[in-house]
């Protein structure tokens, strides 16, 4: 007898009894299923998380300067100087002001734009943006300190569909006029996304709140070295202020890193717990067999009769073990995938995100190769329990 | 004639308990090949543990059982098996077919394991099939078929892999008196074939189909020869009688 027949006999095996092969190989569609959407749901935040942090760059060092506690402080001049300075690490820099009140276009309030004072590197070097029309912001607004200002494409497609360029903004009682129109940058135009925002000169900002310049952007060469050019800069901030607590400096792929970590982490261990019900699931195939082999004893005495080895007998039991949970994968599988794809539905219907729920080629080959292995493991012990029933007793069963 | 069977003082004792139960007691006979013998007795006489030694399903408490001139007890589960399957055609009372399988594949199961190839094993069912008459049934459950077909499917079974001997423990212990016949007929011819037959039953009626009787009490042998003598029917506290009222008896 060869392997190919042993397969068809499990096969056989398998489908004489539909229903109780069905409820044998439950918990293991659930347990491949439950493994597979988690995985998966792990691997769309991650991505989603990605995107997120690339939207915004990746390369982007944030530094918030307190001055707590400190007489000294620093300036925009010397955030300039030590990007100078330090070519090889650090690129842009940028300081960042928020302003609070929002800006007015008209008689409208636009309370979800983002607005701020930026310099000229900003919108193009760092964040990546391209002009649509008009210009960015340029150096002599920020000297001067000119009331202009810069508009992403979502501003510009709602309150002035016929030309931006020339039209003016209020922000704080102070008509400022648009001097260009940043092209569409976000998946979609959406009030309070990407593309929603309005940037003034980092100087006119200032007196606008009349606060100290206390945030900049400064993006590094290479992403790679994040981590170092994070340390230079609390270093550098480290000797101004002879303490740590008077600055922050934030690196964003050290944030992705550390949500990505915590992710993984808990993907982990929701997967692992999904995974004892493959154990149970296993058990389960273990005690049906067990039932089957005591009610197939009379069919083992006969077998054993006309000659089959004791390696035969177990191979024919651990095969239909091993082919009852590798359906029961394949079918865990299917549903995984279903239940995958309606949790993508459900987050796009539900929380207006683009995150799919996809798992990998990887985990569903170790899904199946587990649930085979599962089957093999608990189809074990029955097996050999078949395997060693003594022919005399076995024939005279009832 | 060349000695297919031999027992030398074989015996299978049972402890239960406080008595020892001696199932077979010292029994040391031989069988040659191309003969047909009935092994017969009482109830508990030890008529299935014999056939349990002689079908290697079971070995002896002491003494030793040839088989083809290959001492048994020195064999291993695997060797056993092979024996089983290449020497032995089994015949049971309750015909032993697997329910799930049809007609023809149960009398493929004892050439599949001794890993014939498909093809072959296909032809060869069919064949044997073809001989106990049931060619036109190998598509069938041993379910859709009487008893006396489901017996023949048996005798098929364990002529397919032309084995040595035949072993039939109360072939007829399940069918009326007419289909009785028509099995101890078939099994009649088997002989005729050259076949060597070991048939095990509890009634002398039976017993007298085949040339020679082994009868067993209490796990001795009591008588070992022709059919033709009448003390072969004869048991020690019973009167010299012979039981043709009994002819295709009840079940045992
Ligand atoms: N496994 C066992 N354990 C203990 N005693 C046994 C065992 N098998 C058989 N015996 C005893 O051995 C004796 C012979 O049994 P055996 O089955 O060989 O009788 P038998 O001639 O086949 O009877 P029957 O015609 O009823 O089938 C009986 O007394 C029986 O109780
Ligand atoms: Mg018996």
């Amino acid at each position: 007898m060869n392997i190919i027949e042993s397969f068809q006999m499990a096969w056989r095996s398998v489908f004489s009894n539909k229903m109780r092969s069905f409820l044998t190989m439950l918990g293991i569609i659930i347990g491949i299923a439950a493994v597979m959407v988690i995985v998966g749901l792990g691997n769309g935040m991650e991505r989603y998380m990605t995107d997120q942090f690339r939207s915004v760059g990746t390369n982007i060092l944030t530094v918030n300067v307190y001055g707590r506690g400190s007489t000294r402080s620093i300036d925009d001049e010397w955030m300039y100087q030590l990007a100078a300075d330090h070519p090889d690490l650090l690129d842009q820099v940028t300081p960042m002001v928020n302003i609070y009140v929002p800006a007015k276009i008209g008689t409208e309030n636009l309370t979800r734009t983002t607005l701020g004072g930026v310099s000229e590197s900003y919108l193009t070097k760092v964040r990546s943006f391209t002009v649509a029309q008009g210009r960015e912001l340029q150096y002599i607004d920020i000297a001067q300190r000119l009331k202009v200002c810069v508009i992403g494409a979502y501003v510009a497609q709602v309150y002035f569909p016929n030309g931006a360029v020339g039209e003016t903004i209020r922000i704080g009682g102070n008509k400022y006029t648009v001097v260009g129109v940043m092209a569409q940058s976000g998946e979609k135009l959406e009030e309070g996304g990407e593309d929603d925002m309005i940037y003034v000169p980092y100087t006119t900002a200032a007196r606008l709140t009349g606060a100290a310049l206390n945030q900049y952007a400064v993006t590094v060469v290479d992403e790679s070295r994040a981590s170092e050019a994070k340390k230079l800069i609390e270093t550098e901030l480290e000797e101004v202020f002879g303490s740590d607590g008077a600055y922050y400096v934030q690196s964003m792929s050290e944030m992705l890193d550390a949500m990505t970590g915590m992710i993984n982490v808990l993907i982990t261990i929701l997967a692992a717990i999904a995974a004892i019900s493959l154990v149970v699931g296993g058990i389960g195939i273990m005690n049906i067999m067990l039932v089957s082999v005591t009610e197939r004893t009379r069919e083992i005495g006969i077998r054993k009769a006309l000659g089959a080895k004791e390696r035969t007998i177990m191979g024919q039991f651990v095969i239909e073990a091993a082919v009852t949970s590798a359906i029961g994968g394949v079918i865990g599988i299917l549903v995984g995938y279903g239940l995958s794809m309606i949790a993508t539905q459900l987050i796009v219907v539900l929380m207006q995100e683009n995150m799919s729920v996809t798992p990998s080629n990887a985990s569903i080959a170790m899904a199946f190769g587990v649930s085979a292995f599962i089957g093999i493991l608990f189809g074990f012990l029955p097996a050999r329990k078949a395997a060693r029933l003594n022919p005399i007793d076995a024939l005279r069963y009832e | 004639m060349e000695e297919l069977i031999r027992f030398d003082h074989v015996s299978k004792h049972y402890q239960m308990g406080d008595t020892l139960v001696k199932a077979a007691d010292d029994i040391s006979l031989t069988v040659e090949r191309g003969e047909f013998v009935a092994i017969v007795g009482k109830s508990g006489s030890g008529k299935s543990t014999c056939m349990n030694i002689i079908g290697c399903l079971d070995v002896p408490t002491s003494g030793e059982y040839y088989l083809g001139g290959q001492a048994v007890s020195q064999m291993n589960k695997n060797k056993l098996a092979e024996i089983r399957n290449r020497m032995l055609g089994f015949i049971f009372q309750q015909y032993n077919l697997l329910p799930k399988l049809s007609v023809l594949e149960n009398v493929e199961v004892p050439l599949m394991y001794a890993g014939m190839d498909r093809i072959a094993r296909r032809r060869r069912a069919l064949e044997v099939l073809e001989t106990v008459g049931l060619a036109d049934k190998t598509r069938n459950l041993p379910s859709q078929l009487s008893g006396g077909q489901q017996q023949r499917v048996s005798i098929a079974r364990a002529l397919a892999g032309s084995p040595a001997v035949i072993l039939a423990d109360e072939p007829t212990g399940a069918l009326d008196s007419r289909t009785s016949r028509e099995v101890l007929e078939m099994l009649q011819d088997l002989h005729d074939q050259g076949n060597t037959v070991v048939l095990i039953t509890h009634d002398n009626s039976i017993a007298v189909t085949a040339e020679r009787i082994v009868r067993l009490e209490d796990g001795r042998v009591v008588y070992d020869g022709s059919s033709d003598d009448p003390a072969a029917v004869v048991t020690h506290d019973e009167p010299l009688v012979r039981r043709s009222r009994r002819k295709g008896g009840t079940p045992a």
